[in-house]
């Protein structure tokens, strides 16, 4: 699959500080691309050399075959972590202005501002000031300026912050539905609930380095722990438990159920095979219950992390 | 309030004018009694002051009618013909404190005459006097034969001063502007929206661009609305503004000079002004003084994080800008081509305003080039170091840095 975005061994120190170091990401075109790390790993740095508001020490970035260029960040719509409009300026003279500076001309730039207004149905905000909104209003604004000149890439720093969950909502089906229409969509948070709903792949950034990155269908294959977790209805639970103790390795496990049953979570080895696991079950008890364990995203960062220090 | 803040102040303006016409246009009425006896022709009604001599009347008597008049006040001198006894003996009654102008008036009057009664006195001829009174005034000339002037001199000074101030006044007002526009920008959070879309030295040199431009703008404005305001006002009420009493002095002391034989000068002292090379230079030494600081301020704005921070890198930028006026009204005044002026028309943060008030006496254009240069230089230093400040300031939050951090970021 060709990339949208390229960014190889980028390195870069503030003083004695380096925030990025040989940290190299490859985002598919039409993806959703989590970029992901705890606080201070380096994200918005990245980020912001990809805007070109930084530039890298060292390490260059392609984007849609070309090496960065000025031109390119008619191609990029951003929302940053640390977001704002002018205060006292009005919510449509501001959208014009800003959609303007990203290349569009004003008569475009407010048709396609009246469609967006009009989906988002906002439409009477147009002469209001943005200190008049609420906050979350304000980001429904700074939503439409960012995807407004229809880019090939969007990133966007943390994007559910300050909306309530209807609005998250919304905004999230935007986001897929600009996916659909060809865009590719680049996803800096540290939230990961966001993360298992949308990315299809991830990198993972901690202490300035890229310790993981990946689909997350493979991401998820590599950290998974061969574990099941089962339910058997039995006449003697403990007896069962004493057996299974035995030949697996075992930890109790926790879901609802109707009846009475032996719940646990069991760990098999890399080479064997779930069905055998699942037949020698059968033999002792009714099954009521088998699901493989997979990693949540946040597991994964949580161990990724771990691992690595 | 781009335009009513000239319309409102200019209405300020003509109503303090109206009021202080209306009660200058009050005549008073000063009663004298002069019991001496020896001013008896000193005092002359003028447009505002009428005097009334009392006479056969003793001082209470006098008091009480002068009260029950409604006059202005009473003037009383002693029966005495000591003229040195009468020094300290020349009383002035009122029911309030009279105004300083009055009592100076009636003691200069009362002076003069005492005095040339004691002179006649002592034996002298008044006549003598008079005709022994000499007046010099010279007549400055250059080596070159063009004659020059003391009002010339006040022409230039005031040419020079003014183009220098107003460049102080143009520093100070939109240098803070730019600055607080850099804050707001840093305190909405909008700076990282915008500069994904442009580039900071971009959006630095545009805002200084922009703010300067409206500067220029408003200024016009004033300039025009106040013209016309003035006159219309002055056309319809009937006030002239312009007839304030200091400019009454320096109008009375301009004509004096004009009763000297000297009518052409003061126009001759226009066309002595080097006025091509003093529009080419304000214009210059302007827009590279402007450009200098502004960029400055915009470092600031983008150092801090709000406006109460700013004081401790303001001030250093102030310093030099005070001083400059400073040497401009003080040193370049007594002295336009001395040691003091000539060294700070080069150094580039003060040069702009020295050297304009230094221009209309005459500067050889390669010192204004020389300065001029060092300006530009100094400027495109300084647009270079502002930017690297800009670019990581402005997204910088959170923290007041310090002087040693500014530096580091020069080298980010």
């Amino acid at each position: 699959m060709h990339n949208i975005l390229e960014a190889h061994t980028i390195s870069k120190k503030f003083g004695d500080f380096t925030a990025l170091n040989q940290v190299s990401i490859e985002v598919p075109k039409g993806s959703i691309f989590g970029l992901l790390g705890p606080n201070g790993a380096g994200k918005t740095t990245l980020i912001r050399i990809i805007n070109q508001i930084t530039m890298p020490d060292s390490g260059h970035v392609i984007l849609d075959g070309e090496p960065l260029k000025n031109h390119h960040i008619q191609d990029i719509g951003y929302l940053p972590e640390e977001r704002g409009l002018y205060k006292s300026m009005k919510v449509g003279e501001q959208a014009l202005y800003l959609a303007q500076l990203k290349g569009l001309s004003k008569a475009e730039a407010k048709k396609r501002l009246l469609y967006w207004f009009d989906r988002l149905d906002i439409g009477d905000w147009w002469n209001k000031k943005i200190q008049e909104l609420s906050k979350g209003m304000a980001q429904k604004i700074q939503f439409v300026v960012t995807v407004l000149h229809e880019p090939k890439l969007l990133i966007f720093d943390e994007p559910f912050s300050g909306f309530d969950p209807i609005n998250a909502n919304l905004i999230k089906d935007e986001i897929l539905r600009l996916r659909d229409n060809g865009a590719t969509v680049i996803f800096s948070t540290h939230r990961m609930e966001s993360v298992e709903e949308l990315c299809d792949h991830i990198a993972l950034i901690h202490k300035s380095n890229k310790i993981l990155d990946g689909k997350l269908t493979e991401v998820k294959r590599k950290f998974k722990t061969n574990a099941y977790e089962i339910g058997i209805k039995t006449d003697n639970i403990p007896a069962l438990h004493q057996e299974l103790t035995q030949k697996f390795e075992v930890s109790p496990a926790q879901f609802k159920t109707i009846d009475e049953q032996l719940k646990l979570n069991v760990k098999i080895g890399d080479q064997d095979n779930s069905n055998d696991l699942l037949q020698y079950l059968t033999t002792k008890g009714q099954v009521s219950h088998f699901v493989e364990l997979l990693p949540s995203t946040n597991d994964i960062f949580i161990k990724a992390i771990q691992n690595n220090s | 309030m781009t335009i009513i803040s000239p319309v409102v102040l200019i209405a300020l303006i003509a109503t303090v004018a109206y009021l202080s016409q209306i009660s200058s246009n009050k005549v008073r009425t000063i009663a004298v009694l002069d019991e001496s006896g020896l001013i008896k022709d000193t005092f002359k009604d003028s447009e505002t002051t009428k005097y009334i001599y009392l006479k056969n009347i003793d001082l209470e008597a006098a008091k009480v009618l002068v009260k029950a008049q409604e006059d202005y006040g009473l003037l009383h001198i002693e029966k005495s013909l000591d003229v040195n006894y009468l020094e300290n003996h020349v009383k002035f009654y009122s029911e309030d404190s009279p105004s300083l102008s009055v009592v100076t008036s009636l003691e200069n009057k009362v002076e003069k005459s005492l005095t040339d009664i004691k002179l006649q006195q002592v034996g002298v001829d008044l006549d003598k006097i008079e005709s022994a009174k000499i007046e010099v005034s010279i007549v400055q000339e250059n080596f070159s034969g063009e004659k020059t002037s003391k009002v010339e001199s006040i022409i230039k000074l005031a040419f020079g001063g003014a183009a220098g101030y107003l460049l102080f006044m143009f520093i100070i007002i939109y240098g803070n502007m730019i600055m607080r526009s850099v804050i707001e920008e840093k305190t909405s959070r909008v700076i990282e929206v915008i500069i994904s879309s442009v580039k900071p030295m971009q959006l630095m040199l545009g805002k200084i661009i922009g703010t300067s431009l409206a500067g220029i703008t408003q200024i016009i404005i004033w300039i025009i609305l106040g013209g016309l305001l003035t006159a219309l006002v002055g056309f319809v009420f009937g006030i002239d503004m312009s007839q304030t009493p200091q400019q009454q002095v320096i109008q009375q002391s301009i004509l004096d000079q004009q009763l000297n034989g000297q009518v052409t000068t003061i126009l001759t002292g226009f066309y002595h002004l080097p006025l091509t090379n003093l529009i080419i230079a304000f214009v210059l030494f302007f827009i590279a003084g402007y450009l200098l600081y502004s960029s400055m301020y915009a470092a600031i704005g983008a150092a801090v994080d709000n406006e109460t921070d700013t004081q401790q890198f303001v001030f250093p930028i102030l310093m030099p800008l005070i001083l400059s006026v400073y040497i401009g009204f003080f040193t370049v005044i007594e002295d336009p081509h001395g040691t003091v002026s000539t060294i700070f028309s080069f150094i580039p943060l003060t040069s702009p305003v020295v050297m304009l008030m230094r221009i209309p006496f005459g500067v050889p254009i390669w010192q204004q080039l020389l300065s001029l240069l060092l300006l530009v230089g100094s400027f495109l230093l300084t647009v270079w170091f502002a930017a690297k400040i800009y670019r990581v300031g402005i997204l910088m939050y959170g923290k007041k840095p310090t002087y040693k951090e500014l530096i580091k970021w020069i080298k980010y």
